[in-house]
């Protein structure tokens, strides 16, 4: 069995950033497992642009954001095997992996590092009743038929949900001469981010239909068609609102789920609200020695936040390798009163240098609201904010002289508050 | 005096922006958390423009299509006409991030250049 002191599962911009930082902590013997033909991830079809407006102070699109990257991993010489796949992780941290180079890999780390990033909420989680013809893809397919494959999925085009690869496919197919009809959102606001709204659908004067879903799907061989009905506060259709549109092509772009059947083998225990992995201050999972970073995590809306927070987890990885990172009291982190969760979860002030960012998701849209910390009964925090939307990940920066000030607190508590 | 509501979208905040206009003269612009938005709100309500980002195809490469973008932002009304133009331009492998795929589309005086290295397969 072989034997790395860090093996990445994932060589996406989580899994690159954290092997980029556990090489500057000085860890030599790394391995990045990637079952793609190329490094990158899902940047490689994200051909837009608006990417490292944080990492790198300029606006870059997917493909370039991805390649800084994959050369400072060139450049570091840190191993790699592409078009492999893993079969299994388990708690004592081996890995089984497969290609058809080496044929079945058994692999052991000192660390490991999930960075397997999330999959597409498909047409079966959704329960839309109608025909089961061709022409329905998850947005992030029809994207990689247009940017990767250079196919076009269809012509006239409707997309449920606001999410942003949907947004970004409207004017993506727009753009190859598709006419995309409308983009119809359950929710009364958007899930997606504003300057995708306008650049996406306004500038090429795509209807938002909110509050509106698709109730039925018609065709026989490939789609002709979907009924739109608005729904009530309950989310149920309104009778009498139903609407027919003509269509070839029904992109779904509903929500992205992490990947963790592998944590799962691995007895990392997940949150029930991100379908992540839970994560102390470290990113490390309930399992000693394996850490997590990006959208298996949690979804990110950016990946700059994917990059820091890979940061932190290979800087970490490569401190439980050498044998100095801190074990002992944690902090717990709770989300209540609009905030869905934190990450992380706990929080061993020993580990975070100067500070930490924690980062949540409200679950509806707030105006004039406030984010509010507490160390225990103490309000520490209380940040204004115009607006909070849950289609926009929100972070608190919490200093270590905070944590000094509050040196017994046993609990922090982040909430959204009137006033 | 007539007012534009807008929302930034120089970067993902999305700021809320309020512009204040004599005609086509931009008098102010408010709601804006930094300097992009107010460069944004005054070009928006003057000269709108956008970095448009496509693809093309590829001959003899690892991959057969080319993500690209304009060098840099270009009038919002010429984004239909530069897809266009792109339409048909087939590049050879082995293609390097930066180089110019096509000069100066639509007399713009802006290059579209490659996003994506491609090696000769």
């Amino acid at each position: 069995m072989q034997e790395y002191d860090l093996i990445i599962i994932g060589g996406g911009p989580a899994g690159l950033a954290a092997a980029v930082s556990a090489k500057d902590q000085g860890i030599d013997s790394i391995l990045i497992l990637e079952r793609d033909n190329q490094l990158g991830g899902i940047l490689n079809q994200c051909i837009h642009n608006g990417f490292g407006l944080h990492t790198f102070k300029e606006e870059l699109t997917g493909p370039e954001y991805s390649q800084r990257f994959i050369d400072k991993v060139t450049d570091l010489k840190i191993e790699y095997k592409l078009n492999t796949m893993v079969l299994d992780i388990n708690s004592n941290k081996q890995v089984t992996a497969v290609n058809t180079e080496d044929g079945i890999l058994e692999l052991k780390a000192k660390a490991i590092i999930l960075a397997m990033g999330c999959r597409e909420r498909p047409r079966g989680a959704l329960n839309i009743p109608g025909s089961r013809c061709a022409g329905i893809y998850t947005a992030g397919t029809a994207q990689k038929y247009v940017n990767v494959e250079g196919l076009m999925p269809g012509k006239e085009v409707v997309i449920l949900g606001s999410g942003d690869i949907g947004l970004i496919m409207a004017r993506r197919m727009t753009l190859e001469g598709a006419n995309v009809k409308a983009c119809v959102e359950l929710m009364p606001h958007s899930s997606g981010l504003k300057r995708n709204i306008v650049q996406c659908l306004d500038d090429f004067n795509i209807p938002l239909k909110l509050s509106t879903t698709i109730i039925n799907i018609h065709g026989h061989d490939r789609l002709e068609g979907v009924t739109i009905a608005q729904v009530a506060a309950n989310r149920k259709p309104i009778k009498g609102t139903e609407e027919y549109i003509a269509c070839d092509t029904l992109l779904l772009s509903v929500g992205l789920l992490p990947e963790n059947e592998l944590s799962r083998k691995a007895n990392v225990v997940l949150n029930k609200v991100t379908g992540g992995p839970i994560v102390d201050e470290s990113m490390q999972t309930s399992i000693a020695g394996i850490f997590t970073c990006g959208n298996v995590l949690h979804v990110h809306d950016l990946v700059d936040n994917v990059t820091t927070e890979s940061y932190t987890a290979g800087k970490n990885a490569a401190d439980c390798i050498k044998g100095i990172h801190q074990e002992g009291q944690s902090v717990e982190v709770f989300a209540t009163e609009g905030v869905r969760y934190t990450v992380p979860s706990t929080i061993n002030p020993k580990n975070i240098g100067n500070g930490i960012d924690v980062r949540f998701r409200v679950g509806e849209v707030h105006k004039s609201a406030y984010i509010s910390v507490y160390f225990d009964d103490v309000r520490e925090m209380h940040l204004k904010k115009k607006i909070l939307t849950p289609g926009e990940m929100e972070s608190v920066k919490l200093t270590k002289a905070v944590f000094d000030k509050y040196s017994d607190c046993k609990k922090i508590t982040i909430k959204v508050e009137k006033e | 005096m007539s007012t534009r509501e807008l929302t930034c979208i120089g970067c993902p905040v999305g700021c809320a922006l309020t512009v204040e206009l004599k005609g086509k003269e931009v008098i102010s612009v408010s709601g804006n958390n930094c300097k992009i938005g107010e460069n944004y709100g005054k070009k928006e309500c003057t000269n709108p423009t956008r970095v448009v980002t496509s693809s093309v195809s590829v001959s003899g490469g690892e991959s057969a299509v080319l993500p690209v973008k304009t060098e840099s932002d270009i009038p919002k009304e010429l984004i239909f006409d530069c897809v266009k133009a792109l339409k048909g331009v087939i590049v050879k492998a082995p293609i390097h991030i930066g180089d110019v795929v096509l000069e100066n589309v639509l007399n713009t005086g802006v290059n579209i250049i490659a996003t994506k290295n491609i090696n000769v397969v």
